[in-house]
């Protein structure tokens, strides 16, 4: 692993935004650069895969549906809804079929994308940087600083994430006045309590391996700060398993948001998302199965998309695979 | 091994009283009524307020409410619900329950699991290895949920092979199909583990030893690599149990389980906070025993493993 230059170091946290959600939009690699930094080559290793490519198309279409839904929708509005047509099967009219309220299932299938990309992005970037956080001061200082954090991580560790979720939203009811972005940060909230601490223990090994390299000697023998040293080498050298982490994590926390809408605790109507729309379906799965099918079928796709995006990073970061 | 399992039940206590108390200040401590919609749509009554404030200790300051509520966690009380219920009753009748259905999801995901995992890495990107991997892919990509209503629907009701119910009796019959939705999501990584630890024992210097001492290939693959290979497969179950508990809720849920999975969406729906507490406590206290069982046995599984 050579140690990234000082320029590709600074731009360090954009990167890691980019490659955990915009999978499509890496920074470009320098064209001649001889001496090419992880990075670059993991981006050039990135370009050819074929997992990458369906995965960053299949998010950039999620991404579509989330910032500019009416550019899906014909022009319907997912809150436009006629009773008399409620639970119609799929037709020409109405591609996915109508819901109970006579609302087009399509339509609100797009617009339910935001609410789930949402929550599974801002999951991700609280716990990634959250854990992250706590695992490089936990693994650069050790000692008793370490063994402190680490049984506080341990402590959090020990609370499934699915269980966890519940105790907060439990006593997080909603109020009357939902707004979607209180209901997202309220869901967010739930995963980031409990979701940080895998993010810390992978953060905190890698950590512990760059710790005593002999570019982090040679930075301290040349008098460099603790702040410079974590800034500069430490972190760019042992972020890839937490940016591998993140991106697999992102499908996992989507996934969990749908789980938890479902059990009626997470997002809540008149919030639109594809859990809270499953939710609205179950008693009616034996008659219009099609209310359930379709949402359920945005969902997985989403969570299959972040998790085969993560593949392909992690085969493309590690050189071992290589 | 008796030292290592002492010191390990002691480092245990303060994750246990860490967990709980985070637990208890989850659910108590945080903004937010806990009575809200407990006396239908209107405010509850002051008195009402004033005598489960009483019962529940929520005047005290969080560390005496948790001192509390510690103390007769320790004598075994749970508390009681908000209908007056002791906690601990409503665990010890659907423990059981969970306990078969867990029981028979793990049976499911060792078997197949592991079986699908040997066969893949046995034929390394052949047709049964792609098999493997894009099925768990898309597994892995569903929430059970989903999948729950899926296997509901295709073979409890259109197929009508498995009762898409569960009765109040919950025979292994019964069982089987929730169980299978249970054990979907660890089958499927318990068999992408198998595959790549197989994969990469079968390329390993001991195997090539045995095989060149005129082993035949079936001794080689079942007395050294596959067992080999297993030891962190194991610990895979082990971890995941909490995946397993937090699954059951989910799975329970849809279809009409009276386990502790049940019991837990059923106290969320009806917000019995007490309740949600005591159960996801005894979830959290299995979970961690279950981690630490597993710690122990490593060492009989693995003889190179020594605890010191």
């Amino acid at each position: 692993m050579s140690d990234p230059n000082a320029s590709m170091a600074a731009a360090a946290p954009e990167t890691v935004e980019k490659e955990t959600y915009l999978g499509s939009e890496l920074p470009p690699a320098p064209g001649k650069d001889r001496s090419r930094s992880l990075w670059s080559d993991a981006w050039r290793e990135l370009r050819s895969s074929k997992i990458f490519i369906i995965s960053a198309v299949l998010i950039v279409f999620f991404l579509i549906m989330t910032f500019f839904p009416q550019l899906m929708t014909f022009g319907k509005s997912p809150t436009t809804c006629d009773l008399t047509l409620s639970r119609q099967a799929p037709s020409s009219e109405a591609w996915f079929g109508y819901d109970n309220n006579g609302c087009d299932v399509y339509t609100r299938t797009i617009y339910g994308a935001k609410a789930s990309i949402l929550v599974g992005v801002f999951a991700t970037l609280f716990t990634m940087f959250l854990g992250g956080f706590i695992g490089v001061i936990a693994g650069f200082f050790g000692g008793w600083v370490d063994s402190i954090l680490s049984r506080v991580t341990d402590i959090f560790f020990a609370i499934p994430l699915l269980l966890g979720g519940i105790l907060v939203l439990t006593s997080f009811p909603s109020g009357e006045d939902t707004n979607l972005y209180t209901e997202v940060a309220k869901v967010v909230l739930a995963l980031g309590i409990l979701g940080w601490t895998s993010m810390t223990r992978i953060m905190r090994s890698s950590v512990i391996q760059v710790r005593n390299a002999d570019f982090v000697q040679a930075a301290r023998a040349l008098g460099a700060k603790n702040s410079r040293i974590i800034k500069q080498h430490v972190v760019p050298n042992s972020l890839a398993p937490l940016i591998v982490l993140a991106t697999i994590s992102l499908g996992g926390y989507i996934g969990a948001e749908a789980t938890l809408s479902f059990l009626g605790l997470g997002l809540q109507p008149p919030v639109i998302s594809w859990g809270t729309m499953i939710n609205d379906a179950q008693p009616y799965i034996r008659v219009a199965p099609f209310m359930l099918f379709f949402p359920a079928l945005f969902l997985s796709i989403a969570v299959l998309s972040f998790i085969m995006l993560g593949d392909a990073v992690r085969e493309a970061l590690d050189p071992k695979l290589r | 091994m008796g030292r290592y399992t002492i010191r390990r039940l002691l480092q245990m206590i303060p994750v246990i009283i860490g967990t709980t108390f985070l637990i208890y200040a989850m659910v108590w401590a945080l903004p937010g009524d806990p009575f809200a919609g407990k006396c239908g749509d209107k405010p509850c009554p002051a008195t009402y307020i004033a005598e489960m404030n009483e019962k529940f200790n929520l005047q005290d300051p969080l560390p005496i409410q948790y001192g509390k509520y510690l103390v007769n966690l320790l004598q075994g009380n749970f508390g009681e619900s908000f209908s007056g219920r002791p906690v601990w009753d409503e665990i010890a009748q659907a423990f059981p329950v969970t306990f078969r259905l867990a029981l028979i999801a793990i049976v499911i995901e060792i078997i197949i699991g592991i079986g699908a995992g040997i066969l893949a890495a046995l034929n390394r990107g052949g047709f049964l290895d792609n098999l493997v991997l894009i099925s768990t892919l898309i597994v892995i990509s569903i929430p059970v949920f989903v999948i729950g209503f899926l296997a509901q629907f295709t073979f409890g009701i259109k197929l009508g092979w498995f009762p898409p119910t569960v009765g109040p009796d919950a025979t292994v019959y019964e069982l089987i199909l929730p169980a299978f939705v249970l054990a979907s999501l660890s089958l499927a990584y318990v068999a992408r583990l198998m595959r790549g630890n197989l994969t990469e024992n079968l390329r390993a210097d001991y195997v090539r030893t045995a095989t060149s001492k005129g082993l035949s290939r079936r001794r080689v693959i079942g007395r050294h690599a596959v067992r080999n290979s297993l030891i962190p497969v194991v610990t895979f179950i082990g971890a995941d149990f909490g995946a397993l508990l937090g699954g059951a809720i989910v799975t329970e849920g849809i279809f009409n389980i009276r386990g502790i999975g049940g019991l837990l969406y059923l106290s969320i729906r009806t917000r019995e906070g007490a309740t949600v507490v005591g159960v996801v406590t005894v979830l959290v206290l299995v979970f961690l025993l279950v981690n630490l069982l597993v710690d122990i046995l490593y060492g009989a599984i693995d003889p190179r493993i020594r605890y010191e």
